[in-house]
């Protein structure tokens, strides 16, 4: 297509009742810098409100935030309102205080990776982007 | 997303009431992806139904949370409202962080709400080079209202005027005199004016003040004379007074009024695609003016001692008698 130019797009969603925003507001912000357009939900957000925004902001990936302990519950409850609105084919990714054993079953149920503490922010923007170019590549060759 | 698109042709699914039928358009139109114009078409002619407001003002004027508060207002009347959210690119990565949506999450629960938000990208006018084309996706949707909200604006920009009906230019107070209020630029483009943070104080003297400009201006023209009217979105209060005047404006216009400037802005528009156009041809990297291409054309007759002017009428004169190579990415939008 001439002149097509992709911007990766970004919800970054805090489902639930956990208050504590900076990772997520940290990791929005390294992702502009990175060059995507980002959206950020802002806090206490249920996961049908946050898939309902990823589908109307037509977002490339989903990340979620979560410290409180709830991920188990509210990221696979995300993941189903996004397929119950066509967005299945979302990039999925989360961090926050998640346990390894729970990371592992998460990454084997709809979810591509799981950042946690002390990653390296340019490291999840990097492979955001190593991700999405596969993918428009990849539509390209189908479109 | 490719399942999605194959299931009935994308224009189909959005004039079928297929809300992911609405976002993917605008995707494509943000992307200036060819298949947006060949949608465009096929919706094109349900185009024109619902009323465009714009909301535009300086950053912190409280742009958003008044457009959160009239949707509230439309929603009490039942229509359907579809929200174009403005923030602006940045100039160094292109990346962007849309901040609009967080003050009007409450609508994003409601199905008769679709709030977008759009990054400025390139365009420096306030809006995105694609929100004239996301307020024709909502249009033909079905929304009864579409409402604009541009990037926060300075004194100089004015693209919101081609992507509404009416504009709402949203002030608040603490941002200079009496002689700001009369220079020429923002003010001018204003429909209606609101005062915003009414409860803080200098707003009376800006509202004042304001009134006294528009007087100065417009009095005894026969034209419309621009309201200015006082609220306080964050507190939701004077805002049926800003609907009341947004309304008046609408019938001031009348069906014809509203026709012709619809029709005035379209040129505007046509104008604006075609230039891009011819501008991306002409410019380039391939061959077009004497075997090679017009920057490096340019930058021999440079050389060769002609001025800019000389070069910029060869140029145009070459262009109007297409005299230009075979320029295929025209052909291949057309």
């Amino acid at each position: 297509m001439p002149n097509t130019t992709r911007i990766i797009r970004v919800l970054i969603g805090k489902p639930g009742l956990d208050g504590h925003d900076r990772g997520a507001k940290t990791v929005a912000s390294v992702l502009r810098d990175h060059g995507m357009e980002v959206i950020y939900s802002g806090l206490h957000k249920t996961p049908s409100e946050i898939a309902e925004a990823a589908a109307q902001e037509d977002v490339d990936v989903v990340g979620l935030s979560i410290l409180s302990g709830a991920h188990m519950s509210l990221f696979p409850r995300v993941r189903d309102e996004l397929a119950s609105r066509g967005k299945e084919d979302v990039l999925l990714v989360g961090g926050g205080i998640i346990p390894a054993e729970d990371m592992a079953e998460l990454e084997n149920d709809g979810f591509a990776k799981l950042f946690g503490p002390g990653t390296n922010t340019d490291d999840i923007a990097e492979w955001i982007k190593t991700e999405m170019k596969k993918r428009f590549e990849a539509e390209g060759e189908d479109a | 997303m490719i399942v999605a698109e194959k299931k009935a042709p994308i224009a189909e699914r959005l004039m079928n009431g297929d809300r992911n039928a609405v976002a993917r358009l605008i995707t494509w139109a943000e992307n200036g992806d060819g298949r947006f114009p060949k949608a465009l078409a096929q919706f094109y002619p349900q185009v024109g139904k619902a009323r465009r407001l714009g909301v535009t003002g300086p950053p912190g004027a409280g742009k958003s949370t008044l457009v959160n508060e009239l949707v509230g207002h439309l929603r009490t009347q039942d229509r359907s409202v579809g929200v174009l959210a403005v923030d602006p690119s940045s100039p160094f990565t292109g990346g962007a962080l849309l901040g609009d949506r967080i003050r009007m999450e409450s609508r994003t629960s409601d199905p008769k709400v679709f709030i977008r938000s759009m990054a400025s990208r390139s365009s420096h006018g306030g809006l995105a080079r694609a929100t004239i084309d996301a307020c024709d996706v909502m249009d033909a949707f079905g929304f009864d209202d579409v409402l604009v909200e541009t990037v926060g604006v300075g004194q100089a920009e004015y693209d919101v005027v081609s992507a509404a009906d009416t504009v709402v230019v949203v002030l608040c107070p603490g941002a200079g005199d009496s002689i700001q209020a009369m220079k020429s630029g923002l003010l001018e483009v204003a429909d209606v004016l609101v005062v915003n943070k009414d409860d803080m104080p200098g707003a009376q003297r800006l509202a004042a003040d304001l009134g006294e400009a528009i007087h100065i201006r417009l009095a005894g023209r026969g034209k419309w004379i621009t309201p200015v009217v006082m609220c306080s979105a964050g507190r939701g209060t004077g805002i049926e007074d800003v609907a009341k005047a947004i309304e008046e404006h609408r019938s001031f216009l009348g069906e014809m009024g509203l026709k012709q400037a619809r029709n005035t802005k379209r040129v505007g528009q046509v104008r604006m695609v075609a230039s891009e156009w011819v501008d991306q041809a002409v410019w380039s990297p391939e061959p077009r003016w004497n075997g090679t291409t017009c920057a490096a054309h340019v930058q021999q007759e440079l050389s060769a001692g002609s001025t800019p002017y000389d070069i910029a009428r060869n140029l145009r004169d070459a262009i109007m008698a297409g005299k230009l190579q075979d320029q295929p990415e025209l052909r291949e939008q057309a």
